[in-house]
């Protein structure tokens, strides 16, 4: 048994958070400032931290993932870390000129109290900023909310340090994609395209962190919102935030700062959500849904009517981020499986009032709980007293899938030890068929591995 | 074996790379980017701080604490004090691998589990030791473990937290569980390194020298630096076990509590890896009387060099005997693996920027392939690892450096006990054994070849620009910056999540991964057809036409 210590006894803990199912701020930031073109992420504090983030994003992506890191050393843990800021400014503009550098800061920076805001600006007084190059930057400390919050906050400096407002009304829609893979977003800007519906989309990791391999190494490779695109976005009529932990305080301050209305919508997992979306985007950007949608929605509509028989009335475990898990449930209810247990280490209380509300009447007893100690530990311990037949989340589910040999499909942040996610979506509706497909391969090929001989089945 | 070719002068790829820089920066860096010279004692700059914002390999004290020495260590609860990002981060991503043991299945085993205090802006502003004693009690209520660590990032030394306070506390209130703290914020000394030294220290302090029980095998000795990373520390045991030779601790593969406890009982310390746990040599010869040398199990001739030493080490015929037989088993299906692969990787080039001795034991491997290593320096290295252990004396201890505590050691007045005399030892030195000393990587290397300190992204593109090299050797970051060069890498910190590399099965693997890498027949398709054809002017008239 690969997690042998873990008893099926359940004891309250209060301070210790075993097996976490999150991670810190920092790691969202750099992965929301590679979906801005020509972007260098910059990691305000110790080496280590960015070497972290740095790892675990280059091992979900299998690409290159670059940024750097103001190193600092117990000198500047004491007088702070402004001189390493700007020794680290001048240096990235000098030897890889980026066309803008998002800094986020750590523990440590916030720990000590360094104030970005009057860094940059020293930066730019001492004129450590080229001309027409930006600097970008944002708070991310990770006593405080989750990977989540640190993508969040970095889309709001990206709308405070870009967006701009002209007073030229554009005829445009604001997305904000929320922390989805780069397939999502490619999936995404289809979709809209595919309406005819204009929109502005950032970030965008699509074309940055599932690159082309060409022979020749990019530093800032084609993809990425650009800075013109991003700085338009003031000028939209609408904002639609997908997921409301990552993407409503962007939402919120194109709305005060430039008087852009916003939505908040689920990200477009499943059949219900992507209805929404649809709808959403389509009354936005004033433009008719296609009927190509129509055969879309219905392909979906058409797997499930076929294999329902699989799913119905199985039991799911699930972890990872509140934005995806509230509408993988509603996706799982729609499917009539039952939502199960659900954990997500990413505090907020809305998400536990939300889910409950989702489960009421298909699966009323559902085991539900996000924050401090909400974390896989606690998800398997419910799995053994309660076992499913199925469980989501990320990479490190495999060792609880196997202890308990449920069937285990990937989902989430990080997938660090199979390909797919940089390049199927699970958003919209083929999204949805790709979910479907994995959920299905999981939970048949766990039916014919453990069928004897007789009953051994040749159609499924 | 190896390749006589001349190397290119990469003299003027130096001032290239140079050039890009702000002149101080500029400065600093040519210190750490040297030439070889086989010949001359040219110091390499290494192990002083990096550069703010010039994209480097290295990572924090904390990653050389837990993530390195203490991560293998299979019965001790590891518990991270901080906000959550250190502890997931350091999740089972070293690939350290751990057998339960004699328990069988049920053996204590904590590998896969990550702990955190899990740190909120409260504990922050208000100070986290209440958190930590309860969390201290919560694993010990769940788990029992024999031992808890506890590790501080960053933010706790900032704020004040006394980790050692605290778990001397819930040491004595636990009663039966050995819990000690690590001062290991990621921002002091300049890398790994520091980190290795103050995980070495409190090992030391707490653990080592507790269970005086003596060892039942007739050759004991503890290996050094091996951190059973693919299953390195299982190839090597088994070689022991073939030639009789009783391991009583790895520090820290597979390691036990139990395992480090007893090892001040060995006769004899070999070191693998010089950079990580050289410390601990030291003291543990200082305060028991154990001798060190330093050996080599990557490659199969290093693996047969350094089970002779050992033979030589104990003078005995028998044991002696012993090693030839094994190396008589063994070596002769390396070296035909080699030669086998040699067809397809002779005269091939190689570069190697990683670690804090791999950079060092590789280059033996490729050696062994009849590749020829152009270019290779440490994430973490200090000047011994490169220059040898002679230029000690000389190295200036800067601030970063006398942060590290140095533990002030002793002679145990009970316990010392020379194993072996003065005379011996000076007698194994001149028979060639590294006894308390380590050569370094620099006498290693051929003329001319290029040796760079915490190497830079820019560096590295210039690098592989300028050699073309076949093959990459480095870490997780660099994978895909080099292969989006078209240039195939090889981690060696995760292998690739390959192995084992160490002893002879290792060298083995080796030899099969890289001959496989570099006969990967994707590399030559990376172009897309028509873009190749596209510089034919004929074609484009059909085109346009
Ligand atoms: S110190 Fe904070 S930012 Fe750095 S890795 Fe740890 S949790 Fe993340
Ligand atoms: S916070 Fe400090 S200890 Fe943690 S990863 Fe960052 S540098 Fe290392």
């Amino acid at each position: 048994m690969l997690l042998r210590h873990t008893p099926k006894e359940i004891k309250e803990r209060k301070a210790l958070t075993i097996n976490p199912a999150k991670t810190c701020q920092p790691v969202g930031a750099m992965y929301a400032a590679l979906g801005v073109h020509g972007c260098l992420p910059h990691s305000h504090g110790s080496q280590g931290c960015c070497s972290y983030h740095r790892s675990v994003l280059t091992r979900h992506y299998k690409d290159p993932v670059m940024a750097g890191t103001s190193s600092f050393t117990e000198g500047s843990s004491v007088f702070g870390g402004q001189a390493n800021l700007l020794q680290a400014l001048a240096n990235m503009f000098t030897i890889y000129d980026p066309d803008l550098v998002a800094i986020h800061s750590t523990c440590l920076s916030e720990t000590i109290g360094d104030d970005l805001n009057q860094i940059v600006s020293k930066a730019i007084e001492d004129g450590k900023v080229p001309e027409g190059k930006n600097v970008i930057y944002c708070n991310t400390p990770s006593y405080i909310g989750s990977h989540i919050t640190g993508f969040s906050n970095m889309c709001t400096g990206i709308v405070k340090g870009l967006a701009k407002h002209t007073g030229e009304a554009k005829d445009q829609v604001n997305i904000l994609p929320g922390w989805v893979e780069p397939s999502d977003m490619r999936e995404i800007k289809r979709i809209a395209a595919e309406m005819t519906a204009k929109i502005v989309m950032y970030p965008d990791t699509s074309d940055v962190v599932d690159s082309p391999q060409t022979g020749e190494f990019q530093m800032y490779p084609d993809g990425g919102a650009t800075v013109e695109d991003i700085a338009s976005s003031g000028d939209s009529i609408k904002t639609l935030a997908l997921g409301s932990w990552a993407s409503e305080d962007a939402a919120k301050l194109l709305d005060s700062q430039f008087k852009v209305p916003y939505e908040v919508l689920d990200i477009p997992v499943g059949l219900s959500a992507t209805d929404r979306f649809v709808e959403a985007l389509a009354n936005a950007a004033k433009v008719e849904v296609p009927a190509s949608f129509v055969s879309e929605r219905g392909r979906l509509v058409d797997v499930i009517t076929d294999m329902s028989q699989y799913l119905y009335g199985k039991k799911v475990a699930l972890f990872g981020d509140p934005d995806q898990l509230i509408p993988l449930t509603e996706f799982l209810l729609d499917l009539d499986m039952i939502p199960t247990h659900i954990v997500s280490g990413t505090p907020g209380k809305k998400f536990t009032k939300k889910i409950l509300e989702l489960c009421a009447e298909k699966a009323p007893n559902v085991n539900v709980k996000n924050g401090a100690q909400a974390d896989i530990f606690q998800l398997h311990q419910w799995m053994k007293n309660e076992p499913v037949d199925l469980m989501l989340g990320n990479t490190y589910g495999k060792y609880i899938a196997r202890d308990e040999d449920v069937p285990f499909v990937r989902y989430g942040f990080p997938i660090i030890d199979r390909i797919g996610h940089s390049y199927f979506p699970t958003v919209g509706y083929t999204g949805g068929i790709r979910l479907l497909e994995k959920m299905l391969g999981a939970i048949m090929d766990k039916i014919d591995r453990d069928a004897d001989d007789t009953q051994f089945e040749l159609v499924m | 074996m190896s390749v006589d070719k001349k190397l290119p002068d990469p003299s003027k790829l130096k001032e290239e790379i140079l050039a890009k820089y702000p002149p101080k920066i500029a400065r600093k860096r040519a210190k750490s980017m040297v030439i070889n010279d086989t010949k001359l004692d040219q110091q390499i700059q290494s192990n002083v701080r990096t550069i703010p914002g010039i994209i480097t390999q290295r990572g924090c004290t904390y990653a050389g604490c837990k993530g390195v020495v203490l991560g293998p260590t299979r019965d001790i609860i590891n518990l991270v004090h901080g906000p959550i990002g250190c502890s997931f981060y350091a999740w089972l991503t070293r690939r350290n691998q751990t057998d339960p043991g004699p328990e069988g299945p049920d053996g204590e085993n904590f590998i896969n589990y990550c702990f955190s205090t899990d740190m909120q802006d409260s504990n922050i502003v208000f100070g986290g030791e209440k958190k930590l004693a309860q969390a201290i009690q919560e694993a010990y209520d769940i788990f029992k473990p024999k031992a808890i660590g506890v590790f501080s990032t960053c933010p706790v030394g900032l704020i004040g937290d006394d980790v050692h306070a605290v778990s001397r506390e819930m040491k004595a209130k636990l009663g039966d569980c050995n819990v000690f703290g690590f001062s290991c914020e990621g921002y002091k000394g300049v890398s790994q390194s520091a980190g290795h030294h103050i995980a070495n220290n409190q090992l030391f302090r707490h653990v080592v020298g507790n269970d005086d029980t003596k060892p039942e095998g007739k050759f004991n000795i503890n290996l050094l630096g091996e951190y059973n990373i693919g299953g390195d520390g299982f190839e090597i045991d088994r070689i022991f076990k073939a030639c009789g030779i009783n391991v009583v601790c790895t520090f820290s593969g597979n390691s036990t509590m139990g395992a480090f406890e007893q090892s001040h009982m060995a006769d004899l310390n070999l070191v693998m890896c010089h950079r990580s746990i050289n410390y601990m040599a030291e003291m543990m010869e200082t305060k028991f009387g154990i001798p060190w040398f330093k050996v080599n199990f990557i490659g199969g001739e290093s693996t047969a060099k350094a089970l002779r030493k050992i033979g030589e080490y104990y003078e005995d015929d028998d044991l002696k005997a012993k090693i030839e037989e094994v190396i008589a088993a063994e070596l002769p299906k390396v070296e035909a693996r080699a030669a086998e692969a040699r067809k397809r990787t002779e005269g091939k080039l190689a570069m190697l920027f990683v670690g804090g001795s791999r950079a060092h034991h590789y280059q033996e491997l490729f050696k062994e392939l009849g590749m020829e290593t152009v270019s290779a320096g440490y994430e973490f290295g200090h000047r011994d690892d490169y220059e040898g252990r002679k230029v000690l004396p000389t190295i200036k201890v800067d601030a970063d450096s006398r942060n590290i505590e140095e533990l002030k050691v002793e002679a145990d007045p009970e316990r010392f006990n020379p194993r072996a005399s003065d005379i011996k030892l000076e007698t194994l030195k001149e028979k060639g054994l590294e006894v308390s000393d380590y050569i370094g990587m620099k006498s290693d290397m051929a003329d001319q070849s290029l040796i760079v300190d915490d190497i830079t992204h820019w560096e590295t593109e210039k690098l592989v620009d300028f050699y073309k090299p076949d093959i990459f050797c480095a870490g997780i970051k660099e994978k895909y910056v080099v292969q989006k060069s078209g240039i195939p890498l090889k981690q060696l910190h995760s292998y690739d999540y390959g192995g084992p590399y160490a002893g002879f099965e290792g060298a083995i693997n080796f030899y099969t991964d890289i001959e496989t890498m570099l006969s990967t027949s994707i590399w030559k398709k990376l172009k897309a057809p028509w873009l190749s054809k596209e510089t034919d002017p004929c074609i484009c008239a059909e085109f346009v036409a």
